[in-house]
């Protein structure tokens, strides 16, 4: 359906990613009494950009990579 | 509620996408296909995500984790009991005939097996409960932002009436939801899934790993529960020892056998997921896939509840009274506050005269006890996600429903293509319309959601009869089905009317012809009312059936197990096949129950 869905969620989740870190830097220590003194932010915002990077790769191999091997990694079997 | 510019924009990005999924989609919609089916064209990992996505609605999301803070990891039997096993067999053994049929939803399935009075029995019970069920869920929705004190500041600081912040939830949502659904139809309620499903999952993995990390892990919480919250066999020999009370016969038979299959065998909002799949083995693979993440959610959306209850519990929060003066709550247990009524400000005490507590609260408050603002915006995010596929799984299966299984057949056969695409754009406009209406029923007569339901029960229990019997015995009839569907319903009407739970008044909560039989809980009733139904279904079923003409054979090629070829598997490799990976979903839950028995 012409959108490959790893794209849009690669997108969403590296942005994510990359706002928690930045905030997680430079916000206030005393934030993070609540979370246990964790720095909560920081840390799940390095998971979820890791995790977008990922589905964008694999978003754009699937889109715009050679199509005879990996246009559709799961279509590959035949219509019934 | 401390919330920040951060989250703000947090909640913005994910609307902004969500519209944006259904913009992109709009040049695919061609054709009817395209807007009902997706043009059968998904992959089998994105149908599977969708199918669990679509079910992960605020019933899920807060109704897990409050029965995990009732009920303890018993609850779990609602996945490893209740779906898993019903999600195999949908997968190895149905959807050959739903996918291989051709037929472009459940109901329409119905009239090429049997008849077209029980399509039409179906599709106009189907349609009229997926209308409540989106409605239901943006009534909770709303709700939950007006307990939580979302948009108060906001508000205060635009100088709008706090009342209206039920309305805007509810407006803004549905507008949300139509835009996406009216530019991408099935498509973009699929992607959507996907997408909330992922946000889900992120906001709620840090929820479990600091609430867990608090309170010492899972010995702690075993340390400071008791054993009868966290083992889900141990005490189900009878109902008087188990939190559930119900024993293990009617467990496993009425909501592992009867509820379970009826659901997520036959309910076109799941099934629907699947037949958008690329081919027949994506098909039957996306309930299996869907089962994997399915197994595991336990962990993510009922350990947040054993959390929320095992945590010191807080001094009474002190409220102001009716003429502003201060009253003490009563005490809640662990972050669960007691039940307040919703107009009289009291709290709603049971029949022993003890303060009920608001189970519903125990996720959304364990979101506040451990988020700062940043994250915060991600978990409230993880909420709206939760609270928007479940609507929207609901308004893209009416629609498709709605199109081909009433309008076309009897109020506009033969148009062309493009009128039904058309109307299918215009039954998500009034099937959302119709879901505020049902939304606003909820916020003034509270009792005809529980009698709506309890009717959808009746309806829904005897459905996996009618089912079994089409696809696997030929001789099942029309006459049959139709009937054996009526009594079935009628079986759990008259089931409900004789029995009640402990505890209860006669009325809405069972005995209203008279009390022959009590059960130890509310949840027993409702399993063995589903047992009777379906027991009733099956048998009337078969008997009709045997009376009646037999349908001819060669009608039947493709739609019963006996007449249709088994779809071939043999140029797929071990693990995309649908048998191999059943076994091992089944093995693998089997071993979950006896870690957690």
């Amino acid at each position: 359906m012409g959108l490959d869905i790893r794209l849009p969620i690669g997108m969403i989740f590296t942005i994510f990613g990359i706002m928690l870190i930045v905030f997680g830097v430079f916000s206030n220590p005393s934030l993070y009494a609540q979370s246990l003194g964790i720095n909560v932010n920081l840390i799940w915002g390095v998971v979820l950009l890791v995790f977008g990077a990922i589905m964008l790769f694999l978003g754009a191999r699937g889109m715009f990579g050679k199509r005879s091997t990996t246009a559709n990694p799961q279509g590959r079997e035949p219509r019934h | 509620m401390g919330l920040t510019t951060i989250d703000w924009v947090i909640m913005a990005v994910y609307f902004a996408f969500v519209l944006g999924i259904g913009a992109a989609l709009k040049r695919y919609m061609k054709t009817s296909t395209d807007f009902f089916l997706a043009g059968r064209s998904i992959p089998a990992w994105v149908c599977g995500l969708a199918f669990i996505s679509a079910n992960l609605g605020a019933q899920e999301v807060i109704g897990m984790g409050a029965s995990g803070a009732k009920y303890g990891i018993l609850t779990s039997h609602f996945y490893w009991i209740g779906a898993i096993p019903a999600m195999v067999f949908v997968g190895v053994f149905m959807m050959p005939f739903y996918y291989g049929s051709r037929a472009r939803s459940v109901p329409e399935y119905l009239r090429l097996r049997f008849d077209e009075k029980t399509r039409g029995l179906n599709a106009v019970s189907f349609a009229t409960m997926t209308i409540f069920s989106s409605g239901i869920s943006m009534y909770a929705m709303a709700k939950l932002i007006q307990t939580l004190h979302i948009l108060d500041a906001p508000f205060r600081g635009l100088g709008l009436p706090q009342a209206w912040i039920f309305d805007t939830g509810i407006i803004v949502s549905a507008l949300v939801v139509l835009t996406y659904i009216y530019l991408g139809g099935l498509t973009s309620a699929i992607y959507n899934e996907v997408l909330q499903f992922f946000l889900i999952v992120a906001g709620f993995i840090p929820l479990v790993w600091l609430g867990l990390k608090n309170v010492g892990g899972w010995s702690g919480l075993k340390a400071s529960l008791g054993p009868s919250y966290v083992h889900s066999w141990v005490g189900m020999g009878s109902p008087h020892t188990n939190r559930l009370g119900v024993e293990w016969f009617g467990l496993t038979m009425g909501l592992g056998f009867v509820l379970s299959f009826g659901y997520w065998c036959t309910d076109f909002l799941v099934v629907q997921r699947a037949m958008a799949a690329d081919s027949m083995a994506s098909a039957r693979r996306t309930p299996l896939i869907a089962a994997v993440p399915k197994m595991l959610f336990p962990f993510l959306v009922i350990l947040p509840g054993l959390i929320a209850i095992a945590l010191p519990t807080q001094p009474p929060p002190v409220m102001n009274g009716p003429q502003g003066s201060a009253i003490a709550a009563p005490a809640g247990r662990g972050l669960i506050p007691a039940k307040l009524d919703a107009t009289t400000g009291q709290p709603v005490l049971d029949n022993n005269g003890h303060p009920q507590l608001d189970y519903d609260l125990a996720v959304p408050n364990l979101l506040l006890r451990y988020f700062p603002t940043g994250i915060l915006g991600l978990g409230l995010t993880a909420l709206l996600a939760s609270f928007m596929s479940g609507m929207a799984g609901n308004v893209t299966a009416f629609n498709t429903v709605w199109t081909h299984d009433i309008y076309e057949p009897y109020i506009r056969p033969n148009a062309g293509d493009a009128h039904y695409l058309m109307m299918g754009r215009l039954a998500t406009i009034f099937g959302i319309a119709l879901s505020i209406a049902g939304a606003y029923l909820a916020t003034r007569f509270n009792n005809i959601m529980d009698m709506l339901q309890l009717v959808f029960a009746f309806v829904n229990a005897p459905l996996f009869a009618t089912f079994l019997l089409g696809m696997f015995w030929k001789r099942a009839t029309g006459h049959g089905a139709f009937i054996g569907l009526l009594s079935g319903t009628l079986a759990a009407a008259v089931h409900h009317a004789l029995t009640i739970p402990v505890d209860a008044i006669p009325g809405v909560k069972g005995g209203w012809l008279r009390v022959l039989h009590t059960y130890p809980s509310e949840m027993a009733q409702n399993f063995w009312t589903a047992i009777f139904a379906w027991t009733t279904c099956f048998l009337v079923t078969i008997l009709v059936s045997l009376v009646t003409k037999a349908p001819e054979e060669s009608r039947l090629v493709g739609l019963v197990y006996s007449l249709t070829e088994r779809p071939q598997e043999g140029h797929l490799s071990w693990y995309k096949r649908p048998a191999y990976l059943g076994v091992a979903i089944l093995g693998a839950t089997a071993l979950l129950n006896l870690i957690f028995r």
